[in-house]
């Protein structure tokens, strides 16, 4: 029973900066739950508002039906990894991990039971007797989770637990933290700035910009139907190609390549004409002479600049002309969004590994229009969902739980 | 260059240790020298006494069996040690308290301890043998920690301050999340952690304490409450014609003890590093 529900959770500051702005969303009992956005847009003020390390302004927050607000942390029963660990160095590493279950009282045998435990599953045990000054950083973050795990408390929040460690390391970690929470099936809420770390973690995610919720959802929603240009261009790697695009009818003039849209996908834009902007995952690009059926799609030749082979994968980067200059407010205004520069934009490709476009040679490419997102180009709204049909102005809260429970498994 | 240089530079260093050190000693050698003289040798102008002798501490006119020596020990101790267990508690929570609350008055109340530190005890001394005597605390214990206390408050905040801000909030944040109390959380993590800067702050409460003279002169009367430093001031010889050289250096001697055993005993708390690994890695 530890459903965490936040009922338009605002943080203030005394300044009058906002920086949460009325987050409303529900993390579910067993989930975990992902708050993603780049720094400084609030995800660790909110994530210390839940574990109530600081004060709610205005709003509510209940966990298991009961409003918290003004319920101290240390009754919360909510356990809390920290970016730096904060492990208490003058206590050995058993010490630590005893800390809070000492503050409870416990009785001494489940104490020992529970931490022997944990140990074992950190495979902390041959360390139990050392100073954390002696360990590793790997060593440190894993007794912080110990620390966490031997409470059995309502719910895991964790704040960037992994920024700290090497790139191996960090994906070691993440197996195991991964595999400890289905284990335990407890409740966690984890922040990060890594959509990779978002996208494989999270059962849901909610991504955060400057104090707002941008979307929640599976990380398939977001990556499949992103609700804005934020979000598109925030999840996934390389990041979406976004283009300024020209719309008349059914026909979208993109830079390179003038296209025809699925029917559905026109019908629902309502004949709307215009500017528009368009964003195109590096997958729906393929070459063209490997792609049998042409149809549903557009075919442009273009200089490859430069050709990125990762062995499975190959990425071909090339440049469009015109469009830098009224894609450069945008660009500004989506903070991590890289829109291009002077030279016009550069649009990544992913391509087939078979085939044989050549660095500095025209290469054939073909474009999925099925694929294509529109985002009006003044607010950043997404126009059109090509796969899933939701209505645009109320987006994901507007459906059901049960729905969202679906598709977030 | 450096290998013709290295030999020249160790002789510096060997040089200047030697100075410093002798600038710093050879008084203290030559008061207990002094001390152990007998009263015939006290002026012969000899480093070394030539019949060493403990008369001067456990002879019969020894400062142990001065009438007034053991009380006044007894007081310095005491009062020292109750003003610096005051100083420091009261400092510790308004050190915490300015590090980690934001409150309004807080660079005040900072300034002011530090406006204290610099005022001239020697100024307030008429005004406060007047009031101590109508407050019934002269001569008393009380009216020495106070002013102790007091004046040593300012640079035991400042201290402590320094150490509290070298100690990451997210531990205190984690201890409240474990289930801490603010006090427990204190009491549990912060203050083992601030033990290096508590034990600095200690000990120079207390050497200000123990070697206060001006408070102890101006503020005691009687064996009740004088401390060494203003007793000592007061031995006198058989006659008055009679100086009592060697038994002040006795006492001086046996003054200097505590606080050299203090030191001794926490200089390995304070320098040892007790933070490391707090965080990151």
């Amino acid at each position: 029973m530890a459903e965490i529900v936040l009922d338009k959770v605002t943080k203030k500051y005394g300044d009058g900066f906002e920086a949460v702005k009325e987050a409303d969303f529900t993390i579910r009992d067993g989930e975990f739950f992902i708050l993603v956005g780049p720094s400084g847009c609030g995800k660790s003020t909110l994530l210390n508002m839940i574990v109530g390390l600081e004060d709610i302004t205005s709003g509510e927050l209940r966990v298991g039906g009961k409003v918290v607000n003004d319920v101290d942390p240390k009754d919360r029963n909510m356990a809390m990894v920290f970016q730096s660990y904060a492990i208490y160095p003058h206590l050995t590493v058993r010490e630590n991990m005893e800390f809070p279950l000492k503050l409870r009282r416990m009785d001494k045998a489940e104490i020992d039971r529970r931490v022997d435990e944990a140990a074992r599953i950190l495979e902390l045990t041959e360390h139990l007797d050392r100073k954390p000054g002696n360990l590793s950083g790997g060593q440190r973050q894993r007794v912080a989770m110990g620390r966490a795990v031997v409470r059995e408390p309502s719910a895991f929040l964790m704040d960037e637990p992994l920024s700290n460690l090497d790139a191996k390391l960090r994906v070691q970690m993440r197996t195991a933290i991964s595999r400890i929470q289905q284990r335990l099936g407890t409740t966690t809420v984890y922040v990060t700035h890594d959509q990779v770390e978002a996208m494989t973690l999270g059962d849901r995610v909610a991504v955060l910009r400057r104090g707002e919720v941008q979307q929640v959802g599976t990380p398939r929603e977001l990556y499949n139907t992103p609700r804005n240009l934020f979000v598109a261009g925030f999840i996934g790697s390389p990041a979406m190609n976004l283009l300024p695009g020209e719309l008349d009818g059914r026909n979208l003039r993109l830079p390179m390549v003038e296209l025809e849209l699925p029917e559905d996908v026109a019908e629902r834009l309502d004949g709307r004409p215009g500017r528009v902007i368009a964003g195109i995952r590096p997958e729906d690009f393929e070459d063209a002479t490997l792609v049998e059926d042409r149809s549903g799609g557009a075919t442009f030749t273009t200089k490859v600049d430069v050709l990125e082979w990762l062995g499975s994968e190959l990425y071909a980067h090339f440049a469009v002309e015109q469009g830098a200059g009224e894609l450069a407010d945008l660009a500004e205004d989506l903070e991590t969004v890289e829109l291009g520069g002077d030279e016009g934009a550069q649009v990544v490709a992913r391509l087939d590994v078979r085939s044989d476009a050549r660095e500095g040679r025209d290469a054939e490419l073909w474009v999925n229009a099925r694929a294509i997102h529109l985002f009006d180009p003044d607010d950043g709204r997404a126009l059109v969902r090509h796969d899933e049909s939701i209505d645009l102005r109320h987006g994901d809260e507007a459906r059901s739980p049960r729905e969202v429970a679906g598709a977030g498994g | 260059m450096d290998h013709k240089r290295a030999p020249l530079n160790r002789f510096l260093w060997v040089l200047g240790t030697i100075v410093v050190v002798l600038y710093a000693l050879v008084p203290v050698a030559w008061l207990v020298s002094l001390s152990l003289k007998p009263a015939d040798e006290l002026s012969n102008g000899k480093f070394l006494p030539r019949s060493p002798t403990l008369d001067n501490y456990t002879g019969a006119k020894g400062v142990f069996n001065d009438p007034q020596f053991p009380s006044a020990l007894r007081n310095s101790v005491g009062i020292a040690l109750i003003a610096t267990v005051l100083a420091v508690t009261l400092a510790m929570f308004a050190a915490y308290a300015i590090v980690r609350l934001d409150f309004p008055g807080k660079q005040f109340v900072l300034g002011g301890a530090l406006a204290i530190a610099m005022f001239p005890p020697v100024s307030i001394i008429g005004p406060l043998f007047n009031m101590w005597r109508s407050l019934r605390l002269f001569d008393t214990w009380p009216g020495l920690i106070i002013p102790y206390m007091t004046f040593t408050l300012p640079l035991a905040i400042w201290t402590l301050s320094a150490f509290f801000r070298e100690i990451p909030w997210d531990l205190d944040k984690a201890a409240r999340v474990d289930g801490a109390t603010p006090f427990q959380a204190f009491r549990r993590i912060i203050a083992p952690l601030a033990a290096p800067g508590v034990f600095t702050s200690a000990i120079l409460v207390f050497i200000f304490a123990w070697n206060d003279f001006l408070f102890a002169t101006s503020l005691t009367s009687t064996n009740r409450a004088r401390t060494v430093p203003a007793a000592i001031a007061f031995f006198t010889g058989s006659s008055q014609f009679d100086f009592p050289a060697g038994q002040i250096a006795a006492g001086s001697v046996v003054v200097t003890i505590p606080i050299i055993l203090m030191v001794l005993v926490f200089q390995r708390r304070i320098v040892a590093g007790l933070t490391s690994g707090a965080v990151k890695g």
